[in-house]
């Protein structure tokens, strides 16, 4: 199958748009990607035909809105390959879902003294959770470091797996510098001591093809709005036995099966984490979204993406002003790069002004920055949309950057 | 010069230009103007919060006015403080608090007042009106106990 690039392009109606008098080079794809017709539509659709609230009337509608949604959870067990359906818990994205495993079982395990393992590239969703849980605990947060290139030292890792250490986070993909984590490893040096894995997954989830069940992760969880679905949208993924060892996350209506006023039972998996109403219509988008890059093919979106990266870091790596940050063997999709004597935030406007649209800043990441010795950078991301005519027009940018700045 | 006629000079200045690129160029020849703040100055609780850039800012306050310095490592954002200067710079507090800056509007710079995380005008503008609030409430009580 061929990659129609013109084709997929044409799916996006917010790429025809002009910004600054120039048509739009959308290259913020790790903040969030653009969403596709299919996926807008199916939202509108929910709220113009379907719009009910689920799991709850007998009525025709909310039994077909309960399908449907039920369906998305189906969905998004396959994409990733979960065991079971009760797997998958729906949030609304990555940060809740850290935020849920963090509080539900991450309590439950850390006693004071303990450790929580993560690494130096963490995103501070992936960070801040585990820092405040610590503190809670009287226990420790220890740091993997990293190499220049902007890897996980592994020698390092594995050392640091001690007695005392009761969980693992890190991220699959880092989004300051685009390495991609050799996960499956890690998890399975952290197994040989029983510890369990959180894998982030919100930079991996649109770029490659995750299997959960391979990985053997006891946790995986992905923001759908950066996988071309909607906003607040959000998948965990957690192995049945640990899910079930685990308090609610929050309380309210949905995760309870018998209330009274002096005792309350929960509800079964994956109930038991989704209190109160989700958002239904992101959830069916996800769903689109998700068939949306079947029908592209993960392999297909990789190889695509892995080119733009090639030829991108090819083009910037011949300015001698340039510096990009983040060479790790493995990477995905990101460059991290900036000037000589030209602030990013600098750059970033005149960025702006000719159309581009990418990330300055510390990307929530400070601490990769702190180890880097730089305040931040300027980040261009890719999707499975863009072009190499649109690196051409970066590189333009560029020229105009160094013209006015330099 | 009053606030309104520093601000219509700065408003004329920038329509001479229609392209952005002449715009951002004033803007940062204007930084090179800026009263620049000592550097002992350049302390933590003179930066402002809020911005992607660092900016630093620092105000005193001489016969009934507000006198400003600042910098930024970043040409832009000196470029837009020095212009907030320039329009404050000298003025007693009071009309420093009561100002309206949306003449900010009018320049083509309207990208630097979205509330975003990045950016720092904002800030600028409640750190400059804040200086003039403490020194107007100093003054006032100094005024009392007289």
């Amino acid at each position: 199958m061929t990659y129609d690039i013109e084709k997929i392009r044409g799916q996006f109606p917010i790429l025809q748009r002009e910004i600054n008098g120039k048509s739009l080079v959308y290259f913020d794809n790790a903040a969030t990607t653009q969403k596709p017709l299919s996926v807008i539509e199916r939202v509108s659709a929910y709220y113009r035909n379907e719009n009910c609230n689920i799991h709850r009337g007998v009525h025709f509608l909310s039994q077909e809105a309960t399908q449907e949604f039920e369906d998305a959870r189906e969905k998004v067990r396959g994409f990733i390959n979960a065991g079971r359906k009760e797997e998958i818990i729906f949030t609304k994205g990555t940060t809740e879902a850290i935020n849920l495993v963090a509080y539900s079982f991450g309590r439950n395990i850390l006693g004071q003294g303990d450790e929580v393992l993560i690494t130096a590239l963490e995103h501070h969703s992936n960070l801040v959770p585990w820092q405040v849980l610590c503190r809670e605990k009287n226990a420790f947060l220890r740091v993997v470091p990293i190499n220049n290139k902007g890897e996980v030292v592994q020698e390092a890792y594995k050392k640091m797996l001690g007695p005392r250490t009761k969980m693992v986070a890190i991220g699959h993909i880092s989004n300051a510098l685009g390495t991609i984590n050799p996960v499956r490893e890690m998890i399975a040096a952290a197994h040989e001591k029983n510890i369990p894995v959180l894998v982030d997954g919100a930079q991996a989830a649109s770029h490659i093809k995750i299997d959960v069940q391979e990985l053997d992760c006891d946790f995986y969880c992905f923001s759908g709005h950066k996988a071309y679905g909607p906003m607040g949208s959000g998948v965990l993924f957690g192995k049945t036995r640990l899910l079930e060892s685990m308090d609610p996350y929050q309380c309210g209506g949905e995760m309870v099966d018998r209330v009274t006023f002096e005792k309350t039972t929960y509800n079964e998996l994956p109930f038991k984490f989704e209190a109160g109403t989700p958002n239904v219509e992101s959830i069916l988008g996800l769903k689109t979204a998700l068939d949306f890059m079947d029908s592209l093919g993960m392999d297909s979106i990789g190889s695509h993406e892995k080119a733009l990266l090639e030829y991108g870091t090819e083009q910037l790596a011949r300015d001698p002003d340039i510096t990009i940050y983040g060479t790790a063997d493995r990477k995905t999709s990101i460059i991290s790069f900036l000037f000589k004597n030209i602030h990013p935030y600098d750059a970033g406007i005149i960025f702006d002004k000719t159309g581009i649209a990418l990330r300055t800043g510390n990307h929530c990441a400070q601490p990769v920055m702190d180890r880097l010795g730089i305040s931040g950078t300027i980040r261009v991301s890719f999707g499975a949309y863009n072009t190499i005519q649109e690196i051409d027009r970066l590189v333009e940018s560029i020229g105009m950057v160094k013209k006015m700045l330099g | 010069m009053s606030i309104e006629d520093r601000k219509q000079k700065i408003i004329a200045e920038f329509s001479m230009f229609d392209d952005w690129m002449d715009k951002y160029n004033l803007l940062i020849e204007m930084g090179k103007s800026l009263p620049v703040i000592d550097p002992h100055h350049k302390t933590k609780s003179n930066l402002i919060s809020g911005c992607q850039s660092r900016v630093w800012l620092q105000a005193r306050y001489e016969n009934n006015r507000v006198y400003f310095t600042a910098n930024s490592d970043a040409v832009i954002t000196k470029g837009i403080v020095s212009l907030l200067i320039r329009v404050f710079n000298g003025l007693p507090p009071k009309e420093i608090i009561e100002a309206d800056t949306a003449f900010l509007d009018k320049i083509g710079l309207k990208e630097h007042l979205s509330p975003t995380r990045s950016n720092g005008l904002t800030s600028m503008i409640k750190q400059m009106k804040l200086y003039a609030l403490a020194f107007k409430t100093k003054h006032d009580s100094d005024k009392k106990e007289d």
